[in-house]
């Protein structure tokens, strides 16, 4: 019984280190492993580049890689924000009337379920290739939005919402001052899906444009690279994909713990 | 809907309404001690009145069948019942959150000599039904709100918060509260409109003993602060006796009043009421005319 306080008050401080330390660690084995298998067998660099080799790379070519970054990252946002405004919106509008509900449903679960890999060639016939990208970031990432925000509205309590009809409160009100607030949670955990899939659905489009001869994102130089057999310029433009995911899902994250931090039982640290 | 005026009581419907009662209940009654210095019950015209009240819901369920009640102005009435008696839906009817499937509600008209609008109704859940990510302040200012805040909103708020002891805690969370600050927090938002009728439906139900007495205490001193008139829908039979006045006991499936009784004990009543053979005694005939509300299905 006296060693049960010291551990519970050692856990929360000692899992916090290992959280920040062990991925560190597997990182470095890692690339030690990676790199002592290019030395030992002697691997040319346009099968499988050093993790030294990628590192020079990216630091030789960041002129291009970076101007490639912020085109990917750009759009990249831009589709975001219209998944966020367009899934966000049609829910209300479900929520609202049961017609446009009934109406419009199946096309965005058939928009959903259909693979984007194969939409983004026909895209590329009818836009311009940027809006094309656009498109395929858009359609990929507005359906979490659309599908969390639609639970969300639709999970409010049901002693609140009499309340509120007890109170004579307009169609507005109860929306704004109930529903959004209520579905808000949801809706931030379908942020956090859309922000990593409109990162995927720009750069599907980017190889579908890229193949035709088009374009300047990550993800083209990626196709390009491997064209010209640059394998190192292909590990360097993935490495700055991964970290663009990265910082994408921890900022939404952060956003999210800033907003709920308050009051919902997502952003509550318990004590054991 | 609910006729908003254009009634009048007449004489008859004045007269008090006892259904159902079995001569065992009538004995009981008539064996009750008198008090001579009990609080009389109020005697005005009812503030509302549910006549021959009947709810079937979609699903068939008969929750309330030729449901008669009077609630008269100032009093403290329980409904007492087991669960799946229909009260609650008796009170959400009362509300206007359900429609009568058969029957009438009838509210006394707001008159010039009655400023006190009848349908100003206050109304707190089993739950505290707090929105989690408004504070404690922003719940109670709630109804305000939805109604275009009007003058001085500000110091109604406080005055609702002070009421229920919540002064402090005006810019807390829901979660950072314990359950009995959370109710307190619900009856402030039922109390910040000044509600003619205060509807309770099993308010203390989730708390603990502890925290329900003092609820109990703090409510009762409130209701004679402020007047109201207050129903409240328990299924404590010592809860109902504590509070009210009249206690109305009802059957279950389908639910309908059985007989009610008068609670004949001055306030302020207290920890020495509490544990009096006059209150034990009150206990024991009203679990026996419940056991026997029960007995009539079972």
């Amino acid at each position: 019984m006296s060693g049960a306080p010291d551990r519970s008050e050692g856990r929360p401080r000692g899992d916090q280190w290992l959280r920040v330390v062990l991925p560190i660690a597997v990182l470095a084995l890692g690339v030690v492993v990676w790199s002592a298998v290019v030395r030992v067998n002697a691997i040319p660099p346009y099968v499988l580049p050093s993790p030294e080799l990628v590192l020079e790379t990216l630091v030789a070519d960041w002129g291009v890689l970076s101007a490639s970054l912020v085109v990917t990252l750009i759009t990249t946002l831009e589709g975001f924000v219209l998944a966020v405004v367009g899934g966000v919106v049609l829910a209300v509008l479900f929520n609202q009337s049961r017609l446009i509900e009934h109406s419009l449903y199946p096309y965005a679960v058939i928009l959903q379920v259909t693979p984007i890999v194969a939409i983004a060639p026909l895209l590329l016939i009818y836009l311009s290739q940027p809006m094309a990208v656009l498109a395929c970031a858009w359609i990929v990432a507005f359906f979490p939005v659309l599908a969390n925000t639609t639970l969300g509205l639709n999970s409010v309590d049901h002693n609140l919402s009499d309340l509120f009809r007890l109170y004579g409160a307009t169609r507005w009100q109860v929306l704004w001052e109930l529903k959004l607030p209520a579905a808000l949670p949801y809706i931030l955990g379908g942020l956090k899906i859309a922000g990593g899939l409109s990162l995927i659905g720009a750069v599907v489009a980017e190889i579908a444009a890229g193949s035709a001869g088009a374009g300047s994102g990550l993800a083209y130089r990626i196709a390009e690279s491997g064209y010209r057999l640059n394998i190192p310029r292909m590990f360097a433009a993935l490495l700055l994909l991964s970290l663009a995911g990265v910082v994408i899902f921890f900022a939404l994250s952060m956003a999210s713990h800033l907003m709920l931090r308050r009051w919902h039982e997502s952003a509550i640290v318990r004590e054991v | 809907m609910i006729p908003k005026s254009g009634y009048r009581f007449s004489e008859k419907d004045h007269a008090p309404r006892i259904r159902n009662t079995r001569p065992i209940c009538r004995s009981e009654l008539e064996n009750v001690p008198a008090d001579s210095a009990a609080s009389p019950l109020p005697s005005g015209l009812p503030i509302v009145a549910l006549r021959d009240v009947g709810k079937t819901f979609a699903n068939g369920v008969v929750a309330l069948d030729r449901l008669d009640l009077d609630v008269r102005p100032g009093e403290f009435v329980s409904l007492l019942g087991p669960s799946g008696c229909g009260k609650s839906t008796a009170l959400r009817i009362i509300a206007g959150l359900s429609e009568p499937s058969r029957g009438k509600i009838e509210w006394r008209q707001a008159d010039a000599a009655n400023a006190a609008n009848p349908r100003r109704i206050g109304f707190v859940f089993q739950e505290p039904t707090l929105m989690p990510w408004a504070t404690v302040a922003a719940n109670a200012r709630l109804p305000l709100k939805l109604a275009g805040l009007g003058p001085n909103w500000q110091a109604r708020v406080d005055a609702a918060l002070e009421r229920v002891g919540l002064t402090g805690f005006a810019q807390s969370y829901p979660r950072e509260l314990s359950g009995g600050m959370k109710m307190r927090t619900s009856i402030a938002r039922a109390l910040v409109t000044e509600p003619t009728l205060l509807l309770m439906d099993e308010p203390f139900a989730a708390l603990d003993e502890i925290t329900r007495f003092r609820l109990n205490n703090d409510l009762l001193s409130l209701w004679q602060s402020l007047g109201k008139t207050v129903v409240f829908v328990t299924h404590s039979v010592f809860e109902s006796v504590y509070l009210s006045q009249r206690v109305v006991v009802m059957t279950p499936r389908p639910g309908r009043v059985f007989t009610e009784m008068t609670i004949d004990a001055p306030y302020p009543r207290d920890e020495r009421f509490r544990t009096s053979a006059h209150y034990a005694s009150y206990c024991r005939k009203v679990s026996e005319a419940l056991a026997s509300a029960m007995g009539e299905v079972t």
